[in-house]
């Protein structure tokens, strides 16, 4: 049977006073996109770059598709797409990708891959030259060159403009579709939304939630509406179905939760009629994936 | 999801090509690098050239008998060596560091080893193109080398061992300080090496007490050596080949063990 693409059990960092990863566990799977949610600073660019080789865990284990991350016979199956950087800043765009399409047995075409990616008009530009969007979608050119079976991208779409931010989501669809396991890190709740088979969520360098994005976000419902302030919910809590679950926040914005479906409904508008006050707004719909981060991991600054 | 593109087939066919082939890309890539990049061919072609035309052509220095042109061409191809292995490479391979391609190659399948035989492979190329230039124009003042073939495999394995030599020690101070550090220090450490390693001028000149310990320094030993084989027709010159090579074995040893990679 087939290990999975990653496989990390109580991954311990540390660099000096400070402890980056913190007894992480998680799986990857292969042939699925796994999306690596987390703040600033929660450990994510550390966990993955133990994960490529580029560092030595304090303690825990890593495999990667059932190898030591440091096995040399990974170097070949593994695509990487650095945070930031990695390419000579006088080296043209299609000179890189083709340097490094040539360590590979097997490489795409990097006319085709370059085209694909919007960077034909380019390819005679040196890197520094390039914009920030076109840098980082040359360096996701050069992780898939050379027709991995695995792929991290740290922060694959950071200071991508839309159009390039959807090219990107294109071509991980299809590495996906392909068979080709991903493993992304990324700080967009969208992105993870639309991308990934799994999510997992980090903070202070452990995971704090995972699952699909469905289950993350859970099956329940909301009904939200906006009102005057300082309606009182008693009267309503006592109406609705045990188990529900009332609030107002912030002022003025009114969020029910519960087994969201027509009673509810007509509980709630009822409700209204007697408190004489019209709902604005009213609509019901799931948490997003950013509720549920902001939710684990807190809304202040860091 | 947009169309499927068939030039673009992402089905996983992983593989390293083969080991001989990644390095011949490096190398050229190196190459193309050190060719294109303007401040290096001023360190590497532009400042011999004028100094073994200048100090030909003018009698500006006193260099203890014999023809100018012969004492200079064997210190002019030392300090060409001097210039690549050692100045060039230290800076370069110093801000690739800094701007993580050290890293990145380090997760394509090209080796470490394999790597560092690019680098290897592009010092020597630039080395030949230098020793050409340096020999022509050499020739062009007047220069009439000395010796039999003997002393020319002499020279060339003193440009080798020098190599290593100078490389160990570019190596060294890449991987150890700052981009800017490297930057400034091997500049410096070059000017003082053509001043004081006998380059242009001989190191009978300098006082009694200093020469025993500048010719322990690997330029001097270069610019020695190449003068006895070229310019006196000697055979193999044991001792420098000796400084050099003591050079290139602790440089190179303390390279493996505090290079930082990134």
């Amino acid at each position: 049977m087939d290990s999975p693409a990653v496989e990390i059990v109580d991954l311990v960092k540390r660099y000096g006073g400070t402890t980056a990863v913190d007894g992480l566990t998680l799986r990857a799977g292969r042939g699925a996109v796994t999306a690596v949610l987390g703040p600033n600073g929660a450990g994510k660019t550390s966990t993955v770059e133990i994960c490529e080789g580029f560092r030595a865990p304090d303690s825990g284990t890593v495999r990667v598709l059932g190898l030591d991350p440091a096995a040399p016979g990974l170097r070949s199956r593994v695509g990487v797409m650095l945070q930031a950087g990695g390419v000579p800043p006088a080296m043209r765009c299609a000179e890189w990708l083709r340097l490094v399409a040539r360590f590979y047995a097997h490489p795409l075409p990097a006319r085709a891959l370059l085209d694909r990616l919007g960077l034909t008009d380019h390819a005679r530009t040196p890197y520094r030259r390039l914009s920030g969007g076109q840098q980082q979608r040359l360096s996701l050119a050069a992780a898939v060159v050379g027709r991995p079976e695995l792929v991290f991208l740290d922060e694959p779409t950071a200071g991508l403009d839309p159009q390039a931010r959807h090219a990107c989501w294109d071509l991980v669809g299809e590495l996906r579709t392909a068979g080709v396991s991903v493993v992304l890190t990324t700080h967009h709740m969208d992105e993870a939304e639309r991308l990934a088979d799994h999510v997992v969520i980090i903070d202070r360098g452990r995971v704090v939630a995972e699952g699909t994005p469905a289950t993350l976000t859970g099956a329940e419902r909301q009904l939200r509406f906006r009102a005057r302030p300082g309606l009182g919910l008693e009267e309503l809590l006592n109406a609705l179905p045990v188990g529900s679950a009332a609030k107002e926040s912030p002022a003025g914005h009114y969020i029910i939760e519960g087994q969201v479906g027509p009673e509810l409904l007509a509980t709630v508008t009822a409700w209204c009629a007697a408190e004489g006050v019209t709902a604005d707004d009213l609509r019901i719909e799931r948490r997003t994936l950013e509720d549920v981060f902001l939710e684990l991991t807190g809304r202040e600054l860091r | 999801m947009t169309v499927h593109d068939p030039a673009l087939d992402l089905t996983p066919a992983p593989g390293a090509a083969p080991f001989g082939r990644m390095v011949a890309a490096q190398a050229g890539a190196e190459l193309r690098a050190m060719l294109r990049n303007g401040e290096q061919l001023l360190l590497t072609l532009v400042i011999p050239v004028l100094l073994l035309a200048g100090f030909s052509l003018a009698p500006l220095i006193d260099v203890g008998g014999g023809r100018r042109v012969d004492f200079l061409v064997p210190g002019v191809l030392a300090l060409a060596v001097m210039s690549t292995a050692f100045t060039g490479q230290a800076i370069a391979t110093g801000f690739e560091r800094r701007y993580g391609v050290l890293k990145r190659l380090g997760a394509t399948p090209l080796s470490r080893s394999g790597l560092m035989l690019a680098k290897t492979t592009a010092v020597v190329g630039v080395e030949a193109v230098q020793a050409a230039v340096i020999v022509v124009v050499g020739l062009a003042l007047g220069w009439r080398p000395q010796g039999s073939f003997a002393s020319f495999f002499g020279a060339a394995l003193l440009i080798v061992v020098g190599t290593a030599a100078f490389s160990g020690l570019g190596l060294l101070m890449a991987g150890t300080l700052r981009a800017e550090a490297t930057l400034a220090a091997a500049n410096l450490v070059y000017l003082v090496l053509l001043g004081a390693g006998g380059v242009v001028f001989p190191l009978s000149k300098f006082p009694e007490s200093v020469r025993p310990v500048l010719e322990l320094l690997p330029i001097s030993a270069l610019t020695g050596g190449l003068r006895s084989v070229l310019a006196q027709g000697a055979g193999l010159p044991l001792v420098p080949l000796a400084v050099l090579a003591v050079w290139a074995v602790l440089s190179l040893a303390l390279v493996s063990r505090t290079f930082r990679w990134e």
